[in-house]
């Protein structure tokens, strides 16, 4: 392996840099002082200056970055990248009823959007329906309410889906979210190898950060090992799992602790599905990831970065993947939600552009963009428009997609995605001590990293070490201006009776005795420990609902609550 | 549960004692977390819940440990839902003299209706912690002054 820099050009800076930190830069510094005594990233990892070829010292281009498609994947896991195809443009979202959805879907796909997102409400994340006690007032708020078959076909009505790919946001459920999916399109006529999207299905995460968890750690990670052995042989075009740093990060933690995390989250996964008697490039290649898009510009980038070379050593290395697409780490990204505030609203928009722009400049493969009104409620049509409208700039008047990789050869981005790379592995290394992440997570670690780095933050803001605009440094009174956000606005009520009435006739209206005898069926299933999805699949075509079907799993699996913190 | 460590210099009396209570099925628990911690270090005797509480728990548990203050956490949507049920138990309970306060992803326009319900403070994202333990402790002396 040959070094970037040889050793006299090295020593020709190191002397030229002497020269000038002494020379130079003191008459600099007495006359115009830094602004801060210390410059950090949003992780805490101080920073310097400016960065020389004596930050890559023993930089060996072939080693760290390769080219594009080519191991190590650091510049991208396609050859072509943005120059052949756009990232997908996938606008999370989802509100109401399953008609209320389909109608924001519909507008979204004439604006241009080239992948749907599903957003759940909250009766739907944790598997109860409508006219459950514990749904009460919930129905329809934070994403749409699909608790049956029927709910599902609404959603999709006059959208082909043969023709769209789309991510749904589900965790424990997602067995039977998958089956809605699944036994709609085929209504459809679309053929099992079509049927295209992901299923979030990421159950570690979801105790350390999402919280819609439902079932202890060990029956969450069986479920969606179970999701994922299913679509493999099923589902060609399915990605089973989207491994998510996104909620880790929103929860609070740094962008190394996201990395490092999700990396763990995934390394679990491998070995679950190795021990199920897989072959590692039978079902690797369908794992996917999804990250967050902070405002911290170039620490994103060299986030992104690393995420591409460690896995791909990590498939390599550790687990002998021999098919490169094993080696991929494809990956979804979403601008961060926990970076927007409600003070001067209207500047979230800038927000989102310089993180959805962080997330265009390290490779991702599909974006979805906050609107501007998020810190009070889920978007109106307007906002939404003006988020997906941003990734359209990016991606067609900035020029930024015209070249692979673009910044790559910085000696900056390239030193720091060595440091996120360096600092994610100790965290690797240390939760492999523990057993691996699902010991970690009973044991209560990443939950306590993640809390931790999310006071420090706040103190931080507090203290006035990190500035916000609009929040610690240029407030105004503003209520008036705030008030005039055009929020969007429907009838939770009306559409909470109306959910209620739809699964109450669904159950009305179908086979007992075949209703009856595909839950028995799943729940001798779910007993043995067997596989359930064909179980799932077979009761939601018998109109079983999803409070049903997760009642049933429930009883065999029992549920989760969190210990107490204090 | 285990309570503050720390003697503030605000509170030489008996420390506040706040509820931090998330109700419903919501998850996002980082606010929660933070504003529970900076409460205790600032000598506040905090109780939090955990997640998914029903209204009926919340209201039982504030009434068993005699609180000062609730505080609600939300960020799911639902919080004029939650501010009504929570207050009409209270009442039902003999425990209004409890003042709710509350914070999270609540659109400003929602004040006034929440304020009428009876809620005494708003903390939206990015409240400064000092102005939001002052605002705390005036609620705690009003109370304990109506006791009186």
């Amino acid at each position: 392996m040959v070094k970037l820099y040889s050793r006299e050009a090295l020593e020709e800076i190191l002397k030229k840099r002497l020269e000038w930190e002494s020379n130079v830069l003191p008459r600099w510094l007495s006359r115009m002082p830094e602004r801060q005594e210390e410059f950090t990233t949003l992780s805490n990892i101080p920073l310097k200056p400016i960065y020389t070829p004596e930050d890559l010292k023993d930089f060996e281009y072939m080693e760290k970055l390769g080219f594009p498609g080519t191991y190590p994947f650091t510049r991208g896991i396609h050859a072509t990248m943005y120059r052949a195809r756009l990232w997908t443009m996938r606008m999370f979202s989802g509100y109401g009823g399953p008609e209320e959805t389909n109608e924001r879907l519909k507008m979204l796909i004439k604006a241009g959007e080239t992948g749907l997102s599903l957003a759940f409400d909250n009766p739907t994340l944790v598997g109860v329906d409508p006219d459950d006690p514990l749904a009460e007032g919930e129905v329809g708020i934070v994403g749409v309410s699909v608790p049956t078959i029927v709910d599902m076909e609404i959603v999709f009505r006059d959208i082909n889906m043969g023709e769209v790919t789309t991510n749904m946001t589900i965790n424990p459920p997602a067995p039977v979210l998958l089956s809605f999916y699944v036994a709609v399109a085929e209504k459809q006529g679309v053929s099992y190898d079509m049927i295209g999207g992901t299923t979030q299905n990421d159950p570690l995460k979801e105790f350390i950060a999402q919280k819609t968890y439902v079932f202890p750690p060990e029956a969450a990670v069986k479920v969606a090992m179970d999701v994922i052995e299913w679509s493999v042989k099923n589902l060609p075009k399915w990605n089973p799992i989207s491994i998510s740093g996104y909620h880790i990060r929103e929860a609070g933690a740094t962008a190394v602790q996201e990395l490092a995390f999700t990396l763990a989250d995934g390394i679990e996964y491998v070995r679950q599905l190795i021990a199920r008697g897989m072959d590692v490039d039978e079902f690797a290649p369908r794992l996917s990831f999804f990250f967050d898009s902070h405002i911290n510009f170039f620490e994103e980038i060299a986030k992104f970065r690393a995420a591409r070379r460690m896995w791909a050593k990590i498939m390599k290395e550790w687990f002998g993947a021999k098919n490169p697409r094993s080696m991929w780490l494809r990956f979804h990204v979403q601008t961060a939600g926990c970076s927007l505030y409600p003070q001067q609203p209207w500047i979230n928009i800038v927000r989102t552009a310089i993180e959805a722009l962080a997330a265009v400049l390290g490779g991702c493969q599909s974006l979805h963009t906050n609107s501007f009104d998020e810190p009070f409620r889920v978007p109106s049509e307007f906002a939404a428009k003006i988020a997906l409208r941003t990734q359209q700039i990016i991606a067609y008047e900035a020029g930024v997609a015209d070249v692979v990789d673009p910044l790559a050869g910085s000696y900056f981005i390239e030193w720091l995605t060595d440091e996120m790379e360096e600092r994610a592995w100790r965290y690797i290394e240390r939760i492999e001590r523990m057993g691996g992440m699902l010991e970690a997570v009973k044991k209560g670690y990443p939950q306590r990293e993640v809390e931790e780095a999310s006071y420090r933050f706040q103190k931080e803001v507090e203290e006035g070490k990190r500035l916000i605009v609009g929040v610690n440094i240029y407030k105004e009174e503003e209520i008036e201006e705030i008030r005039r956000v055009p929020l969007l606005e429907f009838n939770q009520e009306e559409i909470e009776e109306r959910q209620k009435e739809r699964v109450r006739k669904v159950r009305s209206i179908r086979d007992e005795a075949r209703w009856r005898r595909a839950l028995e069926d799943l729940e001798r299933a779910a007993e043995r420990g067997d596989n359930i999805v064909s179980y799932v699949l077979n009761a939601v075509k018998a109109y079983a609902t999803l409070g049903e079907i997760m009642g049933v799993l429930k009883s065999v699996y029992g549920t989760y609550s969190e210990p107490p913190h204090y | 549960m285990s309570t503050a460590h720390t003697q503030s210099p605000h509170t030489t009396k008996r420390k506040i004692k706040i509820l931090v209570a998330k109700i419903g099925l919501d998850g996002h628990d980082r606010g929660a977390k933070v504003i529970a911690r900076a409460l205790r270090d600032a000598g506040f005797e905090v109780i939090y819940t955990g997640l998914r509480q029903t209204v009926d728990q919340v209201v039982a548990a504030a009434v068993q440990e005699d609180v000062d203050i609730i505080g609600v956490s939300h960020h799911e949507g639902s919080h004029i839902y939650v501010a009504r049920k929570l207050l009409e138990k209270l009442r039902e309970q003999g425990a209004e003299d409890i003042p709710v306060v509350m914070g999270g992803s609540i659109p400003v326009i929602d004040i006034d209706t929440l304020k009428a319900i009876g809620i005494k403070e708003f903390f939206l994202p990015g409240t400064p912690l000092k102005e939001v333990i002052e605002k705390l402790e005036t609620l705690a002396s009003q109370k304990a002054a109506l006791k009186q």
